[in-house]
């Protein structure tokens, strides 16, 4: 029976409120207190000084990344990386998990998943070191350039490389993990409509058209929405650890530039405000994701 | 999420297929195509795995001439010695099983004292308390405020940089909030009756009866923590705090990247670059070694989470 009013749930229940105590100063300490502490992008904030800033200064950090050239080059990047890493990276679970869920041997369904969610488990920082070994000047990939007869090439060095470096690690870090979900999705879809399309003539090929992927859609467009919610946040951990001054013209993103304008050089009010344009545009994005997917597919988070 | 719950159970596969098309010849040779691919995927995921444990094992000679492939060629241990007589390596080494251990501690009191609050669906705020968590997996303060508080509240060059700021995992709060809900009430009415209060229950009754729940969970926080190197990249200045990642990056950023590129002699590379796989392979050996043992609690966890979340 639920209490009618706050007295009596907090006599009934007190004990459970207390439980809440803890975990609730994490989230307001760790969590909304940086929320709130973003009015540093709006205030002159200097190191050591009051945490909330010494004086307002209204929208001049703003202005300053506004007409910033570095930050246009950032944000291009950032759109680059994020649309490559969305195109390339969403369907290729969707497709893992689809010839998982064909194969008939138990056994080599089993090996394939194992191997391939292992590499999530690795640290990012020694998906970098491995990255780091294998592209090197004798690593596998320059071992088999030269078995071809063509020249080494220095790939971490290389501007034109990133791109392809970093979607690629990803791919292979985070591709196998990304099946779980929707092999759990394809467990639920009703093998009586399996039975029926077969009935009206639908080969393989149809069945997987009309009621595979119509039957993992709330899955995908779930997944969809999280990921253009992260579109802004590129794998900046990775980039941090694989880029260096020479792949900057394709590599730097906001967030690796804000991490080198705040906390390298100090410059914290004028990356903060860098910080909260990214993460506003992630919230619009997720925002407008969901509201566009609910409309069209019905599918919402909220 | 929307990921709804099996309805039924998966009618096995040969029997709902061996009516079908299984025996047409486009079929079959689909069949064979896809066990090639998978196959593929399976090499193409194990190759520079296997690769930096060949090197780890080989001769610096064989690789700096780009010999080494699957198998170590001029096979010794020098390497490992060499990184495992370095003291910081192994101070690291045990900073991170600290690290891992006192932060997975706290986040399991906070996540389950949480999860349990907001399992109880008749409680006054519940959904302001699940709002105020969910909530924060879509905005965050940033980087920069984040360092401004942690910097503010004199945690810099402290254990608590490390394992406090990320001690709730909202995922994983949410696994196991939707565990504890999918427990019998009248177990807990029942221990109302005989007069315990709620932490008796949550202590005698509750978690007694969710170890494999807390397994999974202990074993989701340990490889985050362990694998974690951002927050003291960031927060831990003396080398003789440093987590073993923190180790790893620096050998990666001394012998490759930044801006002294040019200026090792390339010999020096070489040698960086076998101290490198060795303690890549010394990283994650730990992890490889729980692998085969954990890997189906994970599944299972994320699946709990898809299914209710």
């Amino acid at each position: 029976m639920a209490a009618r009013t706050w007295r009596q749930a907090i006599r009934r229940d007190w004990q459970l409120y207390s439980l809440a105590i803890l975990p609730l100063l994490f989230f307001v300490i760790f969590r909304y207190l940086p929320m709130v502490g973003n009015v540093i992008a709006f205030r002159r904030y200097q190191p050591g000084g009051d945490i909330f800033g010494e004086r307002w200064v209204g929208l001049h950090y703003f202005q300053m990344f506004w007409d910033d050239p570095t930050f246009w080059q950032v944000f291009t990047n950032t759109l680059i990386l994020g649309a490559l890493t969305l195109v390339v990276l969403f369907p290729l679970p969707v497709v893992l998990a689809l010839l998982l869920n064909e194969v008939r041997t138990g056994a080599l369904k089993r090996l394939v998943q194992t191997v391939s969610y292992l590499p999530h488990f690795l640290s990012i920082v020694v998906v970098a070191g491995i990255v780091f070994q294998v592209l090197s000047v004798d690593g596998i990939v320059n071992q088999g350039l030269k078995a071809l007869g063509e020249q080494t090439v220095p790939f971490l060095q290389q501007p034109g490389w990133f791109r392809t470096i970093y979607v690629t690690s990803e791919a292979w870090q985070t591709v196998g993990w990304g099946t779980i979900l929707y092999l759990a999705a394809l467990t639920t879809i009703d093998p009586d409509l399996y039975e029926a399309a077969r009935i009206d003539g639908a080969n393989r090929w149809r069945q997987t058209w009309h009621v595979t992927l119509p039957g993992i859609r709330p899955t995908m467009v779930t997944l969809l929405i999280l990921n253009i919610g992260t579109f802004m946040a590129v794998g900046f951990e990775k980039i941090l650890l694989l880029y260096n001054p020479l792949t900057y013209p394709t590599a730097d993103v906001v967030s690796t530039y804000l991490y080198r304008v705040g906390v390298v050089s100090g410059s914290f009010s004028y990356a903060a405000a860098i910080g909260l344009f990214e993460s506003v545009i992630g919230l619009i994005l997720v925002l407008s994701a969901n509201a566009i997917s609910r409309r069209t597919v019905g599918t919402s988070l909220w | 999420m929307t990921v709804e719950a099996p309805k039924r159970d998966v009618t096995p596969t040969p029997a709902r297929r061996n009516r079908g098309q299984l025996t047409s010849r486009g079929y079959r040779v689909f069949q064979t195509v896809n066990a090639l691919v998978l196959t593929g995927v399976v090499v193409l995921t194990l190759y520079p795995l296997v690769n930096i444990v060949a090197r780890s094992f080989s001769a610096e000679d064989y690789i700096r001439s780009g010999r080494v492939n699957l198998w170590p060629r001029g096979f010794n241990l020098t390497t490992y010695h060499r990184v495992m007589s370095d003291p910081t390596f192994w101070t690291n080494y045990r900073n991170t099983v600290v690290y891992t251990v006192v932060a997975t501690a706290i986040s399991m009191v906070l996540t389950v004292c949480y999860a349990y609050v907001l399992s109880k669906k008749n409680l006054r705020g519940r959904g302001a308390l699940v709002g105020i968590a969910v909530f924060t997996m879509f905005f965050n303060g940033g980087l920069i405020p984040n360092y401004v508080l942690i910097s503010g509240l004199s945690l810099r060059n402290t254990i608590w940089a490390v394992v406090l700021p990320n001690a709730i995992s909202v995922f994983n709060l949410l696994v196991m909030k939707s565990f504890f809900e999918s427990m019998p009430a009248e177990l807990e009415e029942a221990a109302a009756v005989d007069g315990l209060n709620t932490y008796q229950t949550l202590l005698r009754i509750v978690l007694p009866l969710s170890k494999a729940m807390l397994a999974t969970m202990v074993l989701f926080y340990a490889v985050f923590f362990w694998n974690s190197w951002f927050s003291a990249y960031l927060y831990l200045d003396r080398s003789e705090m440093f987590p073993v990642t923190i180790y790893l990056r620096n050998l990666i950023a001394g012998a490759t990247g930044g801006s002294d590129v040019g200026t090792a002699s390339e010999a020096a590379l070489q040698i960086a670059a076998n101290i490198q796989s060795v303690t890549i392979v010394l990283t994650v050996l730990p992890i490889m070694l729980v692998y085969p043992f954990i890997q189906r609690y994970f599944v299972s966890g994320v699946m709990l989470g898809a299914v209710k979340g």
